[in-house]
C-alpha cells in the first residue's frame, strides 16, 4: 500500500468521523437546551472551546450566540472544523482514492458531501437543525456499514479503522468536555438538578444511553458516565475501546512498535485516572491531557507510515 | 419521445440512425421504435434518471479555467450512437493495421530510419518534429512497440465514408467515459439491452492489463503495474483512478516513485520500497523525468528514462511515441501502411494539405474560408480554425501564422460530420458526432468495441471536445444478423 494512499484513507476516515461527532455534539447541546427552563441560557461559546476553534470564530464573528456558533460549526467553510469543511475534506481525500474505495463508498461520500452543500446553510434553525444532524449521522453510519460488511480486511480497511478510532476517541473526550458546558443564569441549587441532565445528554449524544443503562444499572452520575465512556471495554465509542481497536489494526501492519507504545501509554493513564476527583472538579484538564496523548499517537503513525525514507 | 422523422436531417448530412428517406436505418429500427413508444413524460423521466445516475456515480471531468470548481458532471446524451456489426468488423481491422504500421514507423525513426533513407518519409519533416526525442534514439522497447494505447478519432463525412481524422499516440483519454456511459445506459434503459444484441465493451480493462503486463521486464512473476497520474487536478484524473481500480493497479503520483542506485523503479509503501515493473503513465513526455526532459517538472520521477532505457521498467506509452502524433506525420500514414505492410489502407485519411509544400500552401491561403486549419502538434481542439465559421480577422491571423511557420500547419476540407439525434431542450435534434476507438498493442492487438462517441451539443457546431462544450453518447455495436 502506498504511503500517500494510507495517509489519504486515514484522513478521509477522520474527517467523516469528525463530521458525525460534531453533529452529535451540536444535537446534544440543542437537546439539553430544550430540557432547561427558559431562565437558564446555554453558553454557546463553550462549544467553540470544546472544538478548539474559539480564536478562528472571533476572527469572523462578534457575538457568540446560538445562531452564529451553530453557523460556524455547521456550515461555515472558513472554519476548518465545521461539518461542511469536514465533508469537503473527506471528499477531497476520497477523490484521490477512487481506485481504492468501493464504488458504493465513494458514491455515499460524494452524496453526503452534496447533501451538505445543499442543506447545511438551511439547517441552522432549531427545527431543521435536528433533522440535518440526524441525517449526517445516518448517512455516515451507512458508509461505515458498507466498509464493514463489504470490504476485505486489507491495509486500506485498517487505515480506515485507524483514522476512525483515533478521531472517535478524540471526539468522545470532547463530548465529555461538553458536560462542563457553561449554563448561565442558574442558581447553585439548580446546578445540582441540571448536572444529571447534562450527563444524560452526553450519553444520548453518543447513542450510549441504552447501552449504559443495560451495563451500569445505577442512576446516571458523573463518575459512572466518565468511567463508562473512558474505560469501558465493550462500548464502541468509549476511549479505551477505540484505542484497543486502533492497536489491533496496527498489529497487522509492519513496524508498529512505536505507535503501539504511544497507545499503551494513553490507555494506562485512562485506566489509572481518579474518576472520583475528576467528576467533582471537572474532567477538562485531564481530557486535554489525553487529547495531547492522541496527538502523539497520530504523530507516531504519520512518521512510520506516511513519510517513507527515499534511499533505495 | 417524439422524433419528427420528416425533415429531421438537414440537407447534405449523413445521420447515423436515420436514412436520407427519413426512415430508421435497419440496424437502428428497434432502438427508435422502442424510444418512440415512450411518452414524452416517460422519456423525460429517463433523461432525469440519467442525470442523477451521473451525479451519483460521480462521473466528472475537469475544466482548467474554472478555478475553485475542479470538476463538473460529465455531459451525456441518452440516445446512443449505433454501428452495424459488419461495418465495425472492417473498421476494427483498419485500426489494427494502422497502429501496427505506426509502431513500425516509430521504431524505425528511433532506429535505422529506413523509411527516410528510402525516400518515403521526408527528412525535413523529421528534422522539424517537435515530439521527436533524441533521448530515445537506440532504445529497444519490447515487441518494437512504442504506442501501446492509441485513441484514433474517426469521423463520417456526408459521403457515408468513415475517415481517420487523427491518431492520438501520447496519452489519449476518454476510455473510462466509454465504459461509464455503458453503465449509465444499462441502469436507465435495461429493457433496450434485452431487445437488441449490443456487444459488450467491458473487456477493455482486462485487455489493458494484459497489454501492460506483457511489457514487464520480469516475465513470469505477477508484475507490479502502476498508473502514473499528474494528480487530482488533471482533467483526466477521474479516468486515471477508474482504470487503476478496474485493473487492480496502484494509482501513483511522481512523488510516490523513486529510482534507486540499481536503476530500478520503486514505490514508497507503508512497508518500505517495492519494485515497479510497468508504468502506465498519464503524464506527457516533457514532465516524465526532470533528468532527461524538463528540469522543472515536479510531476515526474528523476531517473525514469535511465531505468527504461536499461529495460528495468516498461513504460506505456513509450517516451517519444508522440513523434507520430503530429498532423504532418498523419498525412504520411497511408504511405507507411504501404511501405511497412505492403497493404492498402483499410480506412482512408482525410485529404490533407501540408502547408510546408509550396503548392499546398498556396491553395490553403487561397481557400481559407473553406478549409479547417490545424496546428501540427495540438490536441483537444485547441489552436484550430474552422474556415467557414471564422471571421475575416481570424482568417488573416491564421494566414500570418501559416506564412510564419508553414511546417506547423495543415489544412483539410471542412467535413460534414455525420449526425445522431440528440436531446436538446427536451426534444431530439440532429447533432454532429465523432468516434474515438481505443487500440491496444503489446504482445497482442485489441480494439474496443465501438469507442467513445462525442457529440457537439451546440447546433451546427463541429467541436466535440468536452472541454469546449461537447458531450458524449453510448456507442452500440449491434450484431445485425441476430436482430430480433
Amino acid at each position: 500500500m502506498l504511503s500517500r494512499v494510507a495517509e489519504n484513507v486515514y484522513w478521509m476516515s477522520r474527517y467523516l468521523e469528525r463530521a458525525e461527532n460534531t453533529a452529535r455534539l451540536i444535537n446534544a447541546t440543542t437537546n439539553l437546551l430544550l430540557d432547561l427552563p427558559r431562565s437558564v441560557v446555554v453558553g454557546w461559546e463553550s462549544l467553540l472551546n470544546i472544538m478548539g476553534c474559539a480564536e478562528a470564530f472571533a476572527e469572523h464573528y462578534n457575538v457568540a450566540d446560538e445562531r452564529n456558533v451553530t453557523r460556524f460549526l455547521i456550515a461555515d467553510e472558513r472554519n476548518p472544523g465545521s461539518i461542511q469543511s469536514s465533508l469537503n475534506g473527506a471528499r477531497d481525500n476520497a477523490r484521490g482514492l477512487r481506485d481504492q474505495l468501493q464504488r458504493e463508498t465513494w458514491e455515499q461520500i460524494n452524496d453526503l458531501y452534496l447533501y451538505g452543500k445543499r442543506e447545511a446553510g438551511n439547517s441552522l434553525g432549531r427545527r431543521r437543525r435536528y433533522q440535518f444532524m440526524q441525517e449526517i449521522v445516518l448517512r455516515r453510519q451507512t458508509i461505515i456499514g458498507i466498509s464493514s460488511s463489504c470490504m476485505s480486511r486489507n491495509p486500506v480497511y485498517r487505515f480506515i479503522i485507524m483514522g476512525r478510532s483515533l478521531e472517535r476517541a478524540d471526539m468522545t473526550t470532547r463530548i465529555l468536555d461538553s458536560s462542563a458546558i457553561e449554563l448561565l443564569g442558574q442558581h447553585s441549587e439548580e446546578h445540582e438538578a441540571y448536572s444529571n441532565l447534562r450527563w444524560v445528554s452526553v450519553l444520548r449524544s453518543l447513542s450510549a444511553y441504552q447501552m449504559y443503562r443495560q451495563s451500569v444499572q445505577v442512576r446516571v452520575s458523573g463518575r459512572a458516565v466518565l468511567r463508562y465512556l473512558l474505560q469501558d471495554r465493550a462500548f464502541p465509542r468509549s476511549v479505551a475501546f477505540c484505542l484497543n481497536d486502533l492497536s489491533s489494526c496496527l498489529r497487522e501492519l509492519p513496524n508498529n512498535r512505536k505507535p503501539r507504545r504511544s497507545i499503551s501509554r494513553v490507555l494506562g493513564e485512562i485506566d489509572e485516572a481518579d474518576l472520583h476527583t475528576l467528576a467533582d472538579t471537572g474532567p477538562d484538564a485531564f481530557l486535554d491531557h489525553i487529547q495531547v496523548g492522541f496527538n502523539d499517537i497520530h504523530g507516531a503513525i504519520a512518521e512510520i507510515y506516511f513519510s517513507v525514507k527515499e534511499a533505495a | 419521445m417524439t422524433l419528427e422523422l420528416n425533415g429531421y436531417t438537414a440537407v447534405d448530412l449523413y445521420d447515423e440512425l436515420i436514412g436520407a428517406d427519413g426512415q430508421p436505418r435497419p440496424h437502428a429500427r428497434t432502438l427508435l421504435e422502442r424510444l418512440q413508444s415512450l411518452s414524452d413524460e416517460e422519456f423525460r423521466e429517463r433523461v432525469d434518471a440519467v442525470n442523477s445516475a451521473i451525479m451519483a456515480m460521480g462521473i466528472t471531468f475537469t475544466v482548467y479555467s474554472e478555478a475553485g470548481n475542479i470538476d463538473r458532471a460529465w455531459p451525456f446524451d441518452v440516445i446512443p450512437r449505433l454501428i452495424p456489426g459488419s461495418e465495425w468488423k472492417r473498421t476494427e481491422a483498419g485500426l489494427k493495421q494502422r497502429l501496427t504500421a505506426l509502431n513500425m514507423f516509430i521504431d524505425d525513426l528511433y532506429g535505422g530510419q529506413r523509411i527516410v533513407k528510402d525516400g518515403v518519409f521526408p527528412a525535413e519533416v523529421l528534422a522539424h518534429s517537435r515530439n521527436f526525442r533524441p533521448q530515445c534514439v537506440g532504445a529497444e522497447p519490447r515487441f518494437g512497440v512504442w504506442a501501446h494505447i492509441c485513441g484514433t478519432d474517426l469521423v463520417r463525412n456526408n459521403d457515408g465514408v468513415i475517415y481517420v481524422l487523427e491518431d492520438n499516440l501520447r496519452v489519449p483519454s476518454g476510455v473510462s467515459y466509454m465504459l461509464e456511459n455503458r453503465g449509465v445506459m444499462k441502469r436507465v434503459f435495461p429493457e433496450l439491452f434485452e431487445h437488441l444484441d449490443i456487444l459488450p465493451v467491458d473487456e477493455y480493462p482486462s485487455q489493458l492489463y494484459e497489454t501492460l503486463a506483457s511489457l514487464s521486464p520480469r516475465p513470469g512473476d505477477q508484475p507490479e503495474i502502476v498508473v502514473l497520474t499528474p494528480g487530482v487536478f488533471n482533467s483526466a484524473y477521474f479516468e486515471h483512478t477508474y482504470l487503476a481500480q478496474q485493473m487492480g493497479a496502484e494509482l501513483v503520483e511522481g512523488s510516490d516513485l523513486v529510482v534507486g542506485d540499481d536503476d530500478c523503479v520503486y514505490m514508497k509503501t507503508i512497508a518500505g520500497l517495492t519494485r515497479v515493473d510497468v508504468i502506465y503513465r498519464r503524464i506527457d513526455d516533457d514532465f516524465l523525468d526532470p533528468e532527461a526532459f524538463r528540469a522543472d517538472s515536479a510531476l515526474g520521477v528523476a531517473g525514469l528514462m535511465r531505468a527504461w532505457r536499461k529495460g528495468n521498467v516498461g513504460l506505456a506509452n513509450a517516451p517519444g511515441a508522440g513523434v507520430a502524433d503530429d498532423k504532418v506525420v498523419y498525412a504520411f500514414v497511408p504511405d507507411m501502411i504501404r511501405y511497412y505492410l505492403d497493404q492498402d489502407p483499410l480506412i482512408p485519411n482525410v485529404p490533407t494539405y501540408l502547408c510546408m509544400r509550396e503548392e499546398d500552401r498556396r491553395h490553403v491561403l487561397a481557400h481559407l474560408d473553406e478549409l479547417v486549419v490545424k496546428p501540427a502538434n495540438e490536441s483537444g481542439g485547441y489552436g484550430m480554425m474552422v474556415g467557414p465559421m471564422a471571421s475575416a480577422t481570424e482568417r488573416d491571423k491564421f494566414a500570418k501564422l501559416i506564412e510564419a511557420d508553414p511546417r506547423n500547419y495543415i489544412a483539410q476540407p471542412t467535413l460534414k460530420l455525420s449526425t445522431v439525434p440528440t436531446v436538446c431542450e427536451g426534444q431530439p435534434a440532429a447533432r454532429h458526432v465523432d468516434l474515438r476507438p481505443f487500440i491496444l498493442q503489446g504482445e497482442n492487438l485489441h480494439v474496443t468495441t465501438g469507442g467513445l462517441s462525442r457529440v457537439a451539443l451546440k447546433e451546427g457546431s463541429l467541436v466535440v471536445n468536452s472541454s469546449q462544450g461537447g458531450g458524449s453518447k453510448d456507442t452500440w455495436v449491434v450484431a445485425e444478423q441476430e436482430q430480433r
